[in-house]
């Protein structure tokens, strides 16, 4: 975008500070809004499948301003905090969290094409999410000890226990799409899946089917939903890691907690669901792609957006319903899911997805053929002329699956 | 075009700043876990850096391995000092003055190293911005897969990523064997009331 504004010939320190400002904006806007949607979603779905109406009045017909009520009422609350606390890492623990699930959407494309909709294009984009939104357990943990209650010290130790369960599986789930693309970088995995629904990696293969739904399983436990909700476990631990948490710093963790269920949610709509691209490809119906125009490509990138975000709303309000319909399972067993289930079920499907990719590298019905080559040309292409004469190395080990699988020199 | 503010230098000197200032912060503060706190802030300031720099797989790296792995210092710090309220770690003068002097050495030592690079300093901005940015993802890959791209007469890093890959196992493999749960031999459990 920074290139954009050059172009139209503005001072380039102010074309990269209007556009990192524009992309702020719209990502602060769209976790905002998320929350907004999310909280109002969560109080209907949890009414309807306890058979009750959930918010009705505020705003008319279907009680769609109660969130907004809710945002008052958090803002008017006493800001309070317990005598023996430690006041500095109590009043910044929410602000961790926040900042953690937030700086996820950084990385995360919502179109595709040759201008991508992203706000920071990484080469390891699956990665760096991996990382970042492993770091909103920092502020739980930091919660559960400033606040000195016993109540949120559980919270906080049932936390690392759980962290040190999820992620190994949940890497392992999200190895497989980047095997299948031959790339970390989200845009390229989500662009390999265009087409219509047949092209998505969820319908690669039997391994990549059943490994979704142990990373939706990984992926729910990670963002602190029930059943993995142990860590505030409201009938046993009172409110758990925010137990002594008022107002609008409370506010924050849930913001945070609605923040990183969209963005697991995306994540997982762009490694198996593919991503922008639709059920039916309309915008290529359309001609709205980069071959017949720049804005054409931009209206086309616009309808993948409004389908991506649909895409990652489904996903949440699918975590809505595993919460209201699951009881929460003890700390042993989450545990034993993630370790004794989830680990070996994803370690065999992993090496399941890397056979079926040497056997049928172009899928069964040979429809990717084009698309996989022209990746690893351009993996080579960089790689052989520098290369020159004893190059023999380098271009054995090319026609490997694996090669593939470390990420794509991009050639631009 | 003149160009008042250069976006690259403002950060560099931001994210320097913000890892140098919570680095003393670990040494000052006398508590574990605001200590552990004041890690992950600078430790993260550095992945700022190489983000910077354009190396965004050792970036991501650095968060997932250094940020996430401070986790566990943060958690041992909590479950040592949670069960008096707030406990605080005091240095004997003894040790901050030989701790001092070390700390003034390491870093003469490196920055006389640093400025010894005659490519490290003097560039101008335009220079800078003719250097390209390369991918550098791939590259560690093949190179740790035993391929250099950058210089192709000269071998990878195979046999040594083999050999670390190995030790971690052997590692996790008696962490597991001494960690698991002891099946009592002579009817003799233990309990946990002690």
């Amino acid at each position: 975008m920074a290139d954009f504004f050059i172009s139209i010939q503005i001072w380039p320190w102010l074309a990269y500070l209007a556009a990192a400002l524009i992309q702020i904006t719209l990502i602060v806007t769209l976790v905002a809004a998320g929350s907004l949607l999310f909280i109002w979603l969560e109080r209907k779905v949890s009414g309807r499948i306890q058979d009750r109406l959930g918010p009705t009045r505020v705003g008319g017909k279907f009680g769609w301003l109660q969130t907004l009520a809710d945002g008052l009422k958090l803002l008017t609350k006493e800001d309070l905090m317990p005598e023996g606390a430690d006041e500095f890492l109590f009043k910044i623990a929410p602000y961790v969290s926040f900042c953690a699930s937030l700086s996820a959407f950084m990385a995360i494309p919502f179109a595709g094409g040759e201008h991508p909709f992203v706000a920071l294009h990484l080469n390891v984009a699956v990665f760096f999410i991996l990382a970042v939104l492993g770091l909103e357990v920092f502020g739980v943990i930091l919660a559960g000890y400033s606040s000195a209650s016993k109540w949120s010290l559980f919270g906080a130790m049932r936390e690392a226990a759980q962290v040190v369960s999820y992620e190994v599986p949940l890497g392992m789930c999200a190895v497989v799409p980047v095997l299948l693309a031959g790339s970390m970088d989200l845009v390229v995995i989500g662009d390999r899946q265009a087409g219509s629904f047949l092209n998505w990696y969820i319908f690669h293969d039997p391994f990549t089917f059943v490994i979704f739904w142990v990373y939706f399983t990984c992926a729910t436990a990670s963002v602190n939903r029930a059943p993995f909700d142990l860590a505030e476990a409201e009938s046993e631990l009172v409110a758990g890691f925010h137990t002594e948490y008022s107002g609008l710093r409370w506010s924050f963790f849930f913001m945070a907690e609605y923040g990183s269920m969209l963005a697991v949610s995306l994540l997982a709509s762009i490694l198996f669901l593919g991503g922008w691209h639709g059920p039916i490809p309309v915008a290529s119906f359309l001609g709205l792609t980069f071959d017949h125009g720049f804005w054409y490509g931009v209206a086309g990138n616009v309808l993948g957006t409004a389908n991506i975000i649909v895409k990652g709303i489904i996903g949440v309000t699918v975590m809505m319903w595993v919460r209201w319909t699951f009881p929460r399972l003890r700390i042993d067993q989450v545990i034993t899911t993630c370790l004794k289930y989830c680990v070996p079920i994803a370690a065999v499907m992993f090496l399941g997805a890397t056979f079926w990719q040497y056997k049928w590298p172009n899928g069964i019905t040979g429809g990717q053929s084009a698309r996989t080559y022209s990746v690893r040309e351009q993996w080579s292409a960089p790689a052989v002329p520098a290369a020159a004469k004893p190059a023999e190395k380098a271009v054995k080990i090319e026609p490997q699956p694996l090669t593939t699988a470390m990420g794509i020199a991009r050639t631009e | 075009m003149e160009d008042p503010i250069y976006w690259p230098s403002f950060f560099f000197l931001l994210f320097s700043a913000i890892a140098c200032a919570f680095a003393v912060a670990v040494v000052v503060t006398p508590n574990v876990v605001r200590m552990a706190f004041y890690l992950v802030l600078s430790l993260a300031a550095t992945a700022g850096l190489f983000f910077l720099a354009g190396a965004d797989f050792v970036g991501a790296m650095q968060i997932m391995i250094y940020v996430g792995g401070t986790l566990v210092l943060l958690i041992f710090g909590v479950m040592l000092t949670s069960q008096d309220r707030f406990i605080s770690m005091k240095t004997s003068n003894f040790e901050l003055g030989m701790a001092t002097g070390v700390g003034v050495c390491l870093f003469i030592l490196l920055a006389v190293a640093a400025r010894s690079i005659p490519e490290w300093h003097g560039l101008t901005a335009q220079q800078v911005a003719e250097i390209p940015l390369e991918p550098t993802a791939a590259p560690l890959g093949m190179g740790l897969l035993g391929a250099r791209v950058d210089s192709p007469d000269r071998s990878g890093y195979l046999l040594i990523f083999e050999i670390i890959s190995v030790h971690l196992l052997v590692v996790l493999v008696g962490a597991a064997y001494l960690a698991r749960a002891r099946r009592s031999r002579s009817g003799f459990s233990l309990t946990s009331d002690g």
